[in-house]
């Protein structure tokens, strides 16, 4: 176990090296020069010359790269080029509302999804599985923006039960917070835990036809104990998967969801910096994404050795 | 009073008859075989007397089971006799364990969830039941997961698991079918043992005649879902009185009439071969390991030679047919085909490949079921460097088609349409269609019904005789190896420990090992002997 989580710590740094390198060149390769787009098209050359200077535009670019990869690890992300604040501030604060957001999203979609999943596998063929099948069917295909915006008509503006839009913040406590990030949290959990409920199914199909659950059987278990016992733990591993996956989007995907909400979140701070060409925040906020998807995976790898014995003998 | 009573027992599913009118019984301490090939409905009545009959069963008739009919007992009173009462051992014991559990949790599980002891308890006596089917504590602790042991030693588990609570009686669905022949041997001796020590009644599932003449009290023939004999296994077997039951013996012991082989020159020619897989680091900065699958391998076929190679799993049979096709490089020696290297630099020499086929064992696998039959069986064509074309292409694919005991219009159909049997057929004639010098047949009638079986090897044997065919036949059934080839490879841990003419070297094993093999081999009972 600890060479295994060794190993996959390894290959967790290699994948962050990479990816900082590949997210640097390729965002520099972009056209648009940042000092002159800041300038205006009317900038004379000496004074592009002089920001670019400032804004360390015109060291090489590999040692720009190590600067800033040098900065990443040790949290200073650097200057915003179009508001001259620290990114990692900008950041910081983004983050405080998108990633309660995620997992707020995340812990309502599993919550949802599993125990639907578990069911419709466990009824299939029947009644409760055509239902559940039929709404997760739904739940793929209604767009969210629509849901959201349904969302806020109902509970924000007729029963007024949560915000329709904007984030109190923090200072006003976990009960404002819950209070603004809830209908966003649904409409972004919503289409994600009807594809988790799917995979848990068909996970949990697939391992029922094993000749170990009628072993199971054969020993005296009921059809549930079957499905607890020798089941679940042997379906998570799709599951795990598709979780892990789910947290990386709901991070940086809510952009649309965080648009309907008024949401100051990571996704439109992207939005806002590439139209103002504000590459170092591009790439800082890219780079912590990154940096969370990477992380994620390492936690899914970790999840399933703790579920499977064998993949821990494997490597 | 018997303790199992089946009568008149019917079932079928979703509409579709399965089982006629099937009566039998079993005593207390008793053993008793259901035989018959695929389709007989043997595995069907096993799990309609555990009640684990799959979905849209009907069935009429009874199964008594201790005054009591399992037919009509609700489920939650079938789950308390499941387990307790009734012990299941099933035929793969690769997938039959949860692969995610240790095996002592899955043992335990069977005491705990029928409350028989507390966790403590159910836990020690877990401990007692894996050493009594011999896998004590100090070498297989309970903490082991099922992929770190062998399948024999994974159907001790599953064994342990359906005795644990010292069930009235066990019921066994090929048990020893996806074993070598050796664990077979001990697999068969330790339910018998179990059967005698705790007085069960044991109810043996087998297609294997063999297996079962020489342990079961009573033997019940099967055939399309009907009992079409039954009685006590001497008197059954001396007195065959149902056709089917003398061609079920006759196919089990079938014998070839392999035409004679005449003394010719070297075809294949295997020389020190070496095969090394490396095997992954022990600790995170260690070396890593190899493991020896092939270990200084030589021998010689001759042209119109019938070799067979023998060997339990694991013993590099798979791999030495690997390095022959070419298909992965040795690390030491050399394979040639009429004095030309199999494999070149870094792929097989095609030049040589073109002249070797080979056969595999499973029938349903080995075929790409939305072509039809022709394009399956001129797939070879590809190999050559000028295929035959239009007359002459038509003419090669009725021929070899007839040859195989097939009909030239099957080439227009698609593999669904053929049985387990004629895919096999075709799968020779796959081989067949470009004449190659060598064939490999691995384990090419081992998943065949043994009247099929039969069959299949008589074909073996008139094609040898119409074309001169030069084999490799790789078995681990002995007795088939005995009959259809001139000469045999016996392997063990990627050696070859004995070689010879087969009659030989069944007669007058030299090696212990291949003495142990034909020790352990199944064989049908000397009827005339039976009878005096």
């Amino acid at each position: 176990m600890i060479r295994y989580t060794l190993k996959r710590f390894l290959s967790l740094c290699i994948s962050l090296a990479v990816a900082s390198l590949l997210i640097f060149f390729v965002i520099e390769i972009a056209p648009g020069d940042p000092a002159s787009f800041m300038l205006g098209i009317n900038a004379q050359p000496d004074t592009v010359a002089a920001l670019r200077a400032e804004l360390g535009l015109d060291v090489p670019k590999f040692e720009r790269y190590l600067a800033w990869a040098q900065g990443m690890l040790t949290g200073d992300f650097g200057m915003s080029y179009t508001y001259r604040t620290p990114v990692s501030q900008m950041v910081a604060d983004r983050l405080w509302v998108s990633l309660p957001l995620a997992l707020f999203a995340l812990a309502l979609s599993t919550l949802i999804a599993l125990p639907a999943g578990i069911y419709a596998a466990a009824r299939r063929g029947k009644t409760g599985d055509v239902a559940v099948m039929s709404a997760t069917q739904l739940g793929v295909a209604i767009p969210n923006f629509w849901f959201a915006m349904m969302l806020v008509l109902i509970f924000a503006i007729k029963l007024r039960w949560f915000a329709g839009g904007g984030f109190a913040g923090w200072n006003k406590g976990l009960g404002a917070v819950i209070w603004s990030l809830t209908l966003p949290a649904i409409s972004l959990a919503l289409p994600q835990a009807a594809i988790l409920a799917r995979v848990m199914r068909s996970a949990l199909l697939d391992v029922m036809n094993e000749d170990f659950m009628r072993t199971a059987r054969a020993k005296g278990l009921t059809t549930t104990q079957t499905l607890w016992k020798h089941g679940l733990r042997n379906a998570l591993i799709p599951v795990l998967t598709i979780i892990g996956l789910q947290f990386s989007f709901l991070l940086a995907g809510g952009i649309i969801i965080e648009q309907v909400f008024y949401l100051p979140g990571l996704g439109r701070l992207v939005f806002q910096a590439i139209s103002a060409r504000d590459l170092i925040v591009v790439e800082s906020v890219v780079m912590l994404l990154v940096f969370a998807v990477i992380v994620v995976n390492f936690a899914v790898d970790l999840a399933y050795a703790a579920v499977d014995p064998r993949l821990r003998a494997r490597t | 009073m018997s303790l199992l009573n089946i009568t008149n027992l019917s079932l079928s599913i979703n509409g579709t008859k399965i089982l006629q009118d099937v009566s039998l019984s079993i005593n207390t301490g008793e053993i008793v075989a259901v035989t018959g090939e695929s389709g007989s409905g043997k595995s069907l009545t096993a799990l309609a007397t555990m009640g684990l009959l799959p979905e849209g069963s009907q069935t009429t008739g009874t199964i008594t089971f201790e005054d009591q009919n399992l037919l009509t007992t609700s489920e939650a009173d079938l789950c308390r006799i499941r387990g307790k009462y009734i012990g299941m051992v099933f035929q793969e014991p690769m997938t039959a364990l949860n692969p995610v559990q240790t095996v002592g949790a899955q043992v335990a599980e069977t005491i705990l969830i029928h409350g028989a002891m507390s966790k403590s308890d159910a836990i020690a006596h877990a401990t007692d039941v894996l050493t009594r089917v011999g896998l004590p504590q100090d070498r297989y602790p309970l903490s082991r997961y099922p992929h770190e042991l062998s399948g024999g030693q994974r159907q001790r588990v599953v064994i342990a698991m359906a005795i644990a609570l010292r069930p009235k009686l066990l019921i066994a669905d090929e048990p020893t079918t996806a074993l070598d022949v050796t664990t077979q041997a001990q697999i068969l001796d330790l339910l018998k043992d179990l059967a005698h020590d705790y007085d069960m009644g044991l109810l043996m599932i087998t297609h294997d005649l063999a297996v079962v003449a020489n342990m079961a009290d009573k033997i019940v023939v099967m055939r399309l879902g009907e009992v079409v004999e039954q009685g006590e296994t001497k008197s059954l077997l001396t007195n065959m009185q149902h056709d089917y039951t003398k061609m079920l013996f006759a196919a089990s012991g079938h014998q070839v009439n392999l035409p004679d082989f005449r003394a010719s020159d070297v075809l294949l020619n295997v020389k020190n071969v070496v095969r090394d897989y490396t095997t992954p680091r022990k600790t995170v900065f260690g070396s890593k390991g190899v493991f020896r699958a092939l270990n200084g391998i030589s021998f010689d076929i001759k042209r119109g030679e019938r070799l067979g190679l023998v060997g339990e799993s694991g013993c590099g049979k798979s791999t030495l047919t690997r390095a022959i096709m070419g298909l992965e490089g040795v690390q030491g020696g050399e394979i040639t085909l009429d004095g030309a290297p199999v494999f070149t630099g870094r792929k097989p020499n095609l030049a040589v490949r073109r002249k070797m086929q080979v056969v595999f064992q499973d029938p349903f696998g080995s075929f790409n079921p939305r072509q039809k039959v022709v394009r399956l069986i001129t797939e070879p064509f590809h190999l050559l460097e000028t295929p035959p074309t239009h007359e002459e292409r038509q003419r090669l694919i009725n021929q070899t088609l007839t040859a195989v005991g097939l009909d030239p219009s099957d080439a227009d159909k698609y593999i669904h349409q053929f049985s387990g049997g004629q895919r096999q057929r075709i799968a020779i004639a796959r081989a067949l269609i470009i004449q190659p010098d060598l064939i490999v047949f691995d384990e090419a009638v081992s998943a065949l019904d043994v009247s099929v079986r039969a069959q299949i090897l008589d074909l073996l044997a008139d094609l040898s005789a119409k074309y001169n065919l030069t084999y490799l036949f790789i078995s681990h059934d002995l007795n088939v190896v005995r009959t259809i080839t001139d000469r045999v490879l016996v392997m063990q841990h990627g050696e070859i420990v004995e070689q010879g003419e087969t009659e030989q070297v069944f007669t007058a094993p030299n090696h212990p090992y291949t003495q142990e093999l034909i020790a352990a081999a199944p064989v049908l009972p000397d009827l005339q002997q039976m009878k005096g």
